[in-house]
């Protein structure tokens, strides 16, 4: 099989020299290197699952946005960009910035005073067991789903890009993230995640500097595009007052309710992979910032990724075309356009740094979902439902054994997923599935005291099988588009959003309904879990610019002006 | 306990080092068909360089400390 999908393999995208590969063997020992440093350092259950819980907001924050920026976001979104023009970087902008800051102004507070180990624990403290387990079932499975899809896609890529055997990339990643993970349990998946951070804009702010350099500076650029393609293609919202005004077939009304207000929200403050970082905070004032500096940092992102592809448009000799024409004609996909505009500009060693980037990022996603899935597994399905007398030295090796199995159970679904692919669509559907409803869960959880657990359990299956629902129709029928969407005309993307909006109002409503039906808790038992029943701690005694408050309006302000600028 | 910034430091002067003599050497002995456009920019060069100097400023300021 490997033979044959090697075979298939047009030629590789790049070749490396001799110092490119000493760059990627370099990051692969000091990845062991930190995990064996910081296995001394992973001996109790809030140093292996928490991190000791003694982050500062920098390492927190930088990690927080690592997990979200793995190497198959940057090549996906710089195709995005190449296919769909500037309106990829809503997905940054408002479908990051106000939920982040939300996290870190609303959410964080009840996060961490409840001292939750994670977010199906806070569904245990305020929904109770049954909210818990639906929630921390569903979690695990698709995370440790999810990270077989991503390790299957990153071989997939470094067969293509560099020509490695499928099998090799996927054992050796798998082996040396069980390897680092297991040894210093979160700590070391938060240090190789700011290590990530690092090589990413290492190896991946030449291509804006040099491309724009090339394209003649922003002006030159947008001009080219529209003289190839569209003026649209470098317009974030002028084009979205109709569906067939824009290369991405959506509607205002999609990017801000469905993107900015649900799905966007549903994943940075209730997807456990990131908020996890945010919980190793070591104070309540570092657990407000970190988000705070992620969104901070997330706004750049563009930069690396966004500017790629669209550039891209402008200086590539080829024209990059869909998944389906690039088999049948051995042309690009738009997901090539990174390694291609690498390829481009990055000599000897440059190229290897570039390549260790993706590869980092790679493996931090990885480390993400294995270090979420042991905590989740550990502290909500294994303790509460199968041996909850254990010790706490006893549960911390069955982290690290899970951490292993985890990996494993990756390594089975990447081989799944190489013999069956349209596993992997279905899988990532599956994951999106839970995350607008989950929010809509929390978010009642702690802002309405009126809320009881029936109502959360109810209202968090309903929203789930709702989506569920939506995404089976319109794969039955396509037509049914015009339905969930609002238009014929909307892409893939477009159905994301606005399924995630109608599963978020499903959920919101069965939960209200069936909480006003039945017997809510005395308000005792919600303190430190529900707005307006707890006293939220202060930052304490700060000046004003360490005070989290600033800084998130700070980051408001360039967030409206990059609005306006790139209207 | 060696602080993180120490190993970004390293792995920054390392990979900066690395860089940078691929680009001297290139600098020096320039290929024949350069591949790379704008390669007359020397990139590998100047980029290696920002990347040593970085990495040379984090692994001393977060060096590891006897207390």
């Amino acid at each position: 099989m490997n033979l044959l999908l090697a075979m298939l393999v047009p030629e590789r995208l790049v070749h490396l020299s001799a110092v490119d590969y000493a760059i990627i063997v370099f990051y692969f020992g000091l990845v062991i290197a930190i995990g064996w440093y910081l296995k001394g350092r992973a001996n109790t259950g809030e140093d292996f699952f928490m991190a000791g819980r003694e982050m500062t907001a920098w390492v927190a924050g930088l990690s927080f946005l690592s997990a979200n920026l793995g190497a198959l976001e940057l090549m996906g979104w710089a195709g995005s960009a190449y296919q769909y023009g500037i309106l990829a970087t809503h997905w940054y902008w408002i479908g990051a910035i106000p939920a982040m800051l939300f996290l870190a102004l609303v959410m964080m507070p009840f996060y961490y005073i409840s001292k939750t180990h994670s977010v199906p624990g806070y569904l245990k403290l305020r929904f109770g067991e049954s909210s818990r387990a639906l929630s921390a079932v569903s979690f695990a499975f698709m995370t440790v789903l999810m990270s077989g899809v991503n390790m299957f896609a990153m071989a997939k890529v470094m067969q293509i890009v560099l020509g490695w055997p499928l099998s090799f990339s996927i054992w050796v990643s798998s082996l040396t993230v069980a390897v680092y993970v297991t040894l210093g349990g979160l700590r070391s998946a938060i240090f190789n995640e700011v290590l990530q951070f690092f090589l990413i804009w290492a190896g991946a702010l030449l291509i804006p500097i040099l491309g724009l350099y090339e394209a003649g500076g922003w002006g030159n650029l947008k001009l080219q595009i529209a003289h190839n393609f569209s003026a649209q293609y470098v317009h974030l919202w002028s084009g979205l007052n109709h569906f067939g005004a824009n290369p991405m077939g959506i509607h205002w009304t999609g990017i801000v309710f469905g993107l900015g207000a649900v799905l966007s929200m549903g994943y940075w403050t209730t997807d456990f992979l990131v908020v996890q970082r945010i919980l190793a905070a070591k104070d309540i004032r570092s657990a407000e910032m970190a988000p705070i500096i992620g969104a901070g940092f997330k706004m750049m992102v563009p930069f690396i990724v966004i500017l790629p592809g669209l550039l891209g448009l402008a200086v590539l000799p080829v024209k990059l075309v869909p998944e389906p024409i690039a088999i049948a004609t051995g042309g690009h996909t738009y997901n090539d356009v990174l390694p291609l505009m690498l390829a481009r500009y990055c000599g000897p060693g440059l190229l290897g740094l570039g390549i260790t980037a993706l590869i980092a990022g790679f493996m931090s996603g990885m480390a993400g979902n294995v270090s979420a899935f042991t905590t989740v597994w550990t502290y909500d399905i294994y303790r509460p439902l199968i041996n909850p007398r254990g010790s706490d030295h006893h549960y911390v090796n069955m982290g690290r054994w899970t951490t292993i199995i985890g990996v494993l159970i990756s390594v089975g679904t990447a081989y799944l997923v190489m013999q069956f692919a349209s596993i992997m669509d279905y899988v990532q559907a599956l994951f999106s599935f839970f995350i607008a409803p989950l929010f809509g869960t929390v978010l009642l959880g702690m802002l309405w005291k009126r809320a009881t657990g029936p109502g959360g359990f109810w209202g968090l299956l309903c929203g789930t099988l709702s989506s569920i629902s939506m995404w089976g129709w319109v794969k039955a029928d396509p037509s049914a588009l015009r339905y969930v969407a609002l238009s014929a005309d909307a892409k893939a993307l477009a159905q994301d959003m606005y399924q995630a909006l109608w599963s978020f109002i499903v959920c919101v409503t069965v939960t209200v309904i069936v909480s006003l039906a039945t017997q809510p808790k005395p308000d005792a038992e919600l303190a430190g879990l529900v707005y307006g029943l707890t006293e939220v701690p202060s930052v304490g005694d700060v000046p004003i610019y360490k005070k989290p408050l600033f800084w998130a309006a700070f980051v408001v302000v360039v967030f409206v002006i990059l609005n306006i600028i790139f209207w | 306990m060696i602080s993180i910034w120490f190993f970004i430091g390293l792995s920054l002067l390392v990979n900066g080092a690395l860089i940078l003599a691929a680009g001297l050497y290139q600098l020096v002995n320039p290929p024949e068909n350069a591949t790379v456009v704008l390669f007359n920019l020397h990139a590998n060069v100047w980029w290696g360089a920002i990347l040593f100097v970085l990495g040379a400023f984090y692994c001393l300021y977060f060096r590891p400390k006897h207390s």
